[in-house]
């Protein structure tokens, strides 16, 4: 397989090698071949518009100096519509960058288009967006995963090398072991949030996707720093020395409880990737994460109050959806609210608010907080004893679109295993162990707080020494 | 009895950011909307970070006020949908499990009795709501300005301890004070500092009346609520809990909505706000900072400058008024004179005018030019009397005053003797009068001024007067 990193395209880029020309034309031919079954993106911006962006940017120079992206749209980008999947923002043009945005412009990175999501990152399988689901180009009846289920698929189609994602409660990780890319979770405060739209700021990150492991490591060495306008951000500077680290010697611990959970297929994939690990000379132990089945509930709770929180400010005065003006203020609230607001939107708003009234706040809340604090304490034990948790990214293979849409139990179950690292605000990563039946299927590498770069660095041996899968692009079946 | 207990909301005017974002809080003269960002609008994506500052007037204040200090600063959400609402949830502080208010438990002095304060918050303010026809009855539409949006307050708590309308005044005159002597508050400005009424009479449920603007709103809105509350009680009708809005204008309270439950906020801490740690260390520093307040300034001006207690009170109930003083005094040393001047005279005129000191004209060194020109017998007590509501108005020198309407004494010996003269052939009986009863020569000088339209020379009119009757 040719190997072509970023660092390779930036290079042709400049030297001609490949003329932005070609490089547009290609791009926007698979997309105009493609996206129509897909539906990746939401929004993709002129041919021309790009175009002339990409030669800019490519005589500014810089470490992505002429490279697409694709954003997930619930990145603000000034003068680019920012819709979050919903009738509610439809025409929401923000008239700000978010600060990732603002980085990845000054590295001469050029945004393409917003890509499809589930409505608010509400959602594991991109179904719940108000624009139509987005479908997985390795199996066009299935689910690409989600909630950044758009940039996923852009990746796994080949329309662009790298895309941002948001991760409240595996949305990165979920597309990215679905489509077989790599995404990561950050560790909370490394990555601002500042122009993320929020739906549970004390869970999520933004984070990259990318089509191999070095790609992934530079696309978070540049949104990745403190920011004044995030207070969550942590003041540290990372070393994002970027290089293969074996596995040899590495203590990994095998969460036998979630991997339990999961179907045979994933299992089995994964069991075998553990024995080449282990011949690798990893010291590989069974162990268990401990309170698993607490994990889920509490998540649930926490970012369904945070997210009726945060959802309260889409009334339609100041901008997004406002058909109805007229006659008091709670009937237009409601209206436009009940309009443009879709059924998993409510019903998460609806639970939240709930949750945070009097008397249940203290039963469910803070209880939730306690179990999160228990989950933080448990794996702070269980990363004295390893260097990395390993287990699968999701329990299942990519469900049939409309399989589990309408069973929220089961689609909030698909989120087992990803949570943990949210509650926790450790990183975690996802990247492409094997297929079943030609469905892929995502190895999920859980570190310490701020392990963010070495996990990058193992899964970059994995990548290259162990599966050999990378740069993978899904032969679409029209 | 009478149970009243206020919640009064303070601009923090000495920020000169909003709470959350970099706008500028001070937005006089700026049209509408243009003082707002992508935070304080509540924008997709805004992301709220605390202006440190903040943290420091508000523990200034818990410090002045005798509070517990918390030993971190958390901020909640509080959630209630309304059209001034930019996240329709405001950035508040909640005392409740899992939070807590940046102080609580405090008082304050008011004489003799302690006023107890329950509990201080750091808030956001909401945006301003504009009725086109000032009415939110006739207006077709609602004009919405979030300039204010976002602009820090302090909230303050009492427990419900005042007794009268007058005690609430004097309460928030007195709380006037501190936050001007602490710097956390200009309270001259417009709407800086505003409170909520709490009023209950005996058999009665309590009443809320929101939004009076002064302290002398406060009393006379208390002064309605408690004649309303017990007239309606001496007919037979109860008094529910209820919410009622001052109309300034007639000056009545007017019902706004019946509170059947208690609302509930959804209150949870704002995770976009990592709690801020209040360190001993850093209480410490500002006890070190706290500036001279109200009670210790009194006790100075008594010592320092020999007038009662009365006066001094008098004097630091407002901090431009206390600073007047001092600056006149720096160059005037007839400390009593100044005293009486300023609290007869200057403070009666501009409480009856409706001016604040800060607004007034009148400079530290016209005061003292008019005390100057007193001494020296060139213009009476009663001309400084009708010099002083110019000088407020205009901000003229008494000098150019004098000048300008032909003010100065009568010091003319023979003019005075014409005038005399005159006086004492048409007050014959007055006259002789005087001659068994000196005190009817005052008689005899008030018609002499009523001649000079007041301008004779007070102490020579009377020299006059005696030698002619040959009372010397």
């Amino acid at each position: 397989m040719n190997r072509i990193m970023i660092v390779d395209l930036v290079n042709d880029l400049r030297n001609k090698n490949l003329e932005a020309e070609e490089y547009i034309e290609r791009t926007y031919e698979k997309i105009g071949k493609y996206d129509k079954y897909i539906n990746a993106f939401i929004t993709i911006r002129s041919k021309e518009e790009v175009l002339k962006e990409v030669k800019e940017s490519i005589n500014k120079g810089g470490k992505l100096a002429g490279v697409l992206i694709a954003i997930k749209d619930n990145i603000s980008t000034e003068g680019i519509r920012t819709t979050c999947a919903s009738k509610m923002l439809e025409d929401y043009i923000p008239p700000y960058d978010a600060t990732v945005i603002e980085k990845l412009k000054k590295e001469g990175a050029v945004i393409i288009g917003k890509t499809n999501m589930d409505e608010f990152a509400m959602g594991s399988t991109t179904e719940t967006s108000y624009f139509g689901p987005t479908r997985n180009p390795w199996d066009l009846e299935r689910t690409p995963g989600g909630s950044s289920g758009g940039s996923g698929a852009a990746l796994a189609a080949g329309y662009v090398e790298l895309a941002l994602g948001s991760d409240t409660g595996g949305s990165i990780r979920a597309p990215a072991a679905y489509n077989a890319i790599f995404g990561l979770k950050p560790s909370y405060g490394t990555v601002s949030r500042f122009g993320l739209v929020a739906y549970a700021n004390s869970l999520e990150q933004i984070g990259p996707m990318a089509r191999n492991a070095e790609d992934l490591g530079l696309l978070f060495s540049i949104i990745a720093g403190p920011d004044e306008r995030d207070a969550t951000t942590i003041n540290l500077n990372l070393n994002f020395e970027l290089k293969e680290r074996s596995v040899k010697n590495v203590r990994i611990g095998v969460l036998s409880d979630i991997l339990e959970m999961s179907e045979k297929p994933v299992s089995g994939v994964i069991k075998d990737v553990v024995n080449k690990l282990s011949s690798e000379g990893a010291l590989i132990e069974d162990t268990k994460l401990g309170n698993a089945e607490y994990a889920l509930p509490a998540y649930y709770i926490i970012a369904m109050s945070e997210a009726s929180s945060n959802l309260a400010r889409y009334d339609g005065v100041r901008y997004g959806y406002s058909k109805y003006m007229e006659g008091n203020w709670r009937e237009v609230y409601a209206k436009n609210r009940g309009e443009a607001f879709g059924m998993e939107v409510k019903r998460r708003i609806l639970l939240g608010s709930f949750i945070l009234s009097a008397g249940y706040y203290e039963e469910f809340y803070l209880k939730a907080l306690k179990v999160r604090n228990l989950i933080k304490k448990n794996l702070d034990e269980l990363f004295k004893k390893y260097d990395i948790l390993l287990s699968p990214t999701m329990p299942i293979l990519p469900p049939k679109i409309g399989e589990v849409i309408n069973d929220p139990v089961r689609m909030y179950a698909m989120d087992l295993n990803t949570v943990i690292a949210n509650l926790a605000a450790i990183p975690a990563l996802s990247m492409p162990v094997g297929f079943y039946s030609d469905l892929p299927i995502g190895l999920q590498l859980m570190g310490k707080y701020l392990s963010d770069i070495y996990l990058i660095n193992i899964s970059s041996f994995i990548e290259r020494n162990i599966t050999k899968l990378y740069n993978l692009t899904a032969s679409v079946k029209i | 009895m009478v149970k009243i207990g206020l919640e009064v909301h303070v601009h923090i005017t000495a920020l000169k950011t909003k709470l959350f974002c970099s706008c500028p809080s001070d937005y006089t003269g700026k049209d509408p909307n243009t003082v707002t960002c992508p935070v304080c609008l509540g924008l997709p994506g805004a992301i709220p970070v605390l202006n440190e500052n903040a943290v420091k007037y508000g523990i200034l204040t818990a410090l002045a006020l005798n509070c517990q200090i918390a030993e971190k600063l958390i901020f909640d959400r509080k959630h209630y949908f309304y059209p001034d609402m930019s996240k329709n949830y405001q950035i508040s502080q909640y005392d409740g499990p899992g939070s807590m208010a940046i102080a609580k438990d405090g008082y304050i002095k008011l004489n003799d009795k302690i006023i107890r304060i329950r509990r201080i918050n750091i808030e956001e303010d909401p945006a301003k709501i504009v009725y086109p026809t000032g009415s939110i009855l006739t207006s077709k539409y609602t004009l919405l300005d979030y300039n204010r949006s976002g602009t820090p307050l302090l909230e303050i708590v009492t427990e419900p301890d005042l007794r009268s309308a007058k005690e609430a005044r004097f309460f928030l005159e007195k709380l006037r004070s501190i936050l001007e002597h602490l710097g956390v508050c200009d309270c001259g400005i417009e709407g800086a500092m505003k409170a909520d009424v709490n009023i209950s009479v005996k058999g009665g449920e309590r009443v809320e009346v929101k939004n009076v603007g002064s302290p002398k709103d406060v009393e006379d809105a208390i002064n309605y609520e408690i004649a309303r509350q017990r007239a309606s009680i001496l007919q037979g009708i109860k008094i529910e809990r209820e919410t009622r809005h001052w109309d300034n204008e007639r000056r009545v309270t007017v019902p706004l909505r019946t509170k059947e439950t208690e609302e509930d906020y959804r209150y949870f801490p704002d995770p976009d706000l990592p709690p801020y740690s209040i360190t001993p260390e850093l209480i410490e520093k500002f006890k070190r900072e706290m500036p001279e307040l109200p009670d210790q300034r009194a006790e100075r001006f008594v010592k320092q400058y020999n007038v009662t207690p009365y006066q001094a009170q008098v004097l630091v109930n407002e901090k431009a008024l206390a600073d007047l003083f001092e600056e006149i005094t720096n160059n005037y040393k007839n400390y009593a004179k100044v005293a009486n001047l300023l609290i007869n005279d200057y403070m009666r005129w501009l409480n009856e005018n409706n001016i604040t000191v800060t607004q007034s004209k009148a400079k530290a060194n016209h005061i003292i030019e008019l005390f100057e020109y007193l001494d020296s017998g060139l213009i009476s007590i009663k001309i400084v009397k009708e010099l002083l509501p110019e000088m407020i108005l205009t901000g003229k020198t008494p000098g150019q005053l004098i000048k300008e309407k032909g003010m100065t004494n009568i010091k003319d010996e023979n003019y005075l003797e014409r005038i005399i003269d005159e006086v004492l052939n048409e007050e014959k009986e007055a006259v002789e009068k005087a001659k068994r009863d000196p005190k009817v020569v005052n008689y005899l000088v008030g018609m002499v001024m009523k001649k000079t339209g007041k301008r004779a020379d007070p102490q020579m009119t009377v020299e006059i007067i005696k030698k002619k009757l040959g009372l010397t």
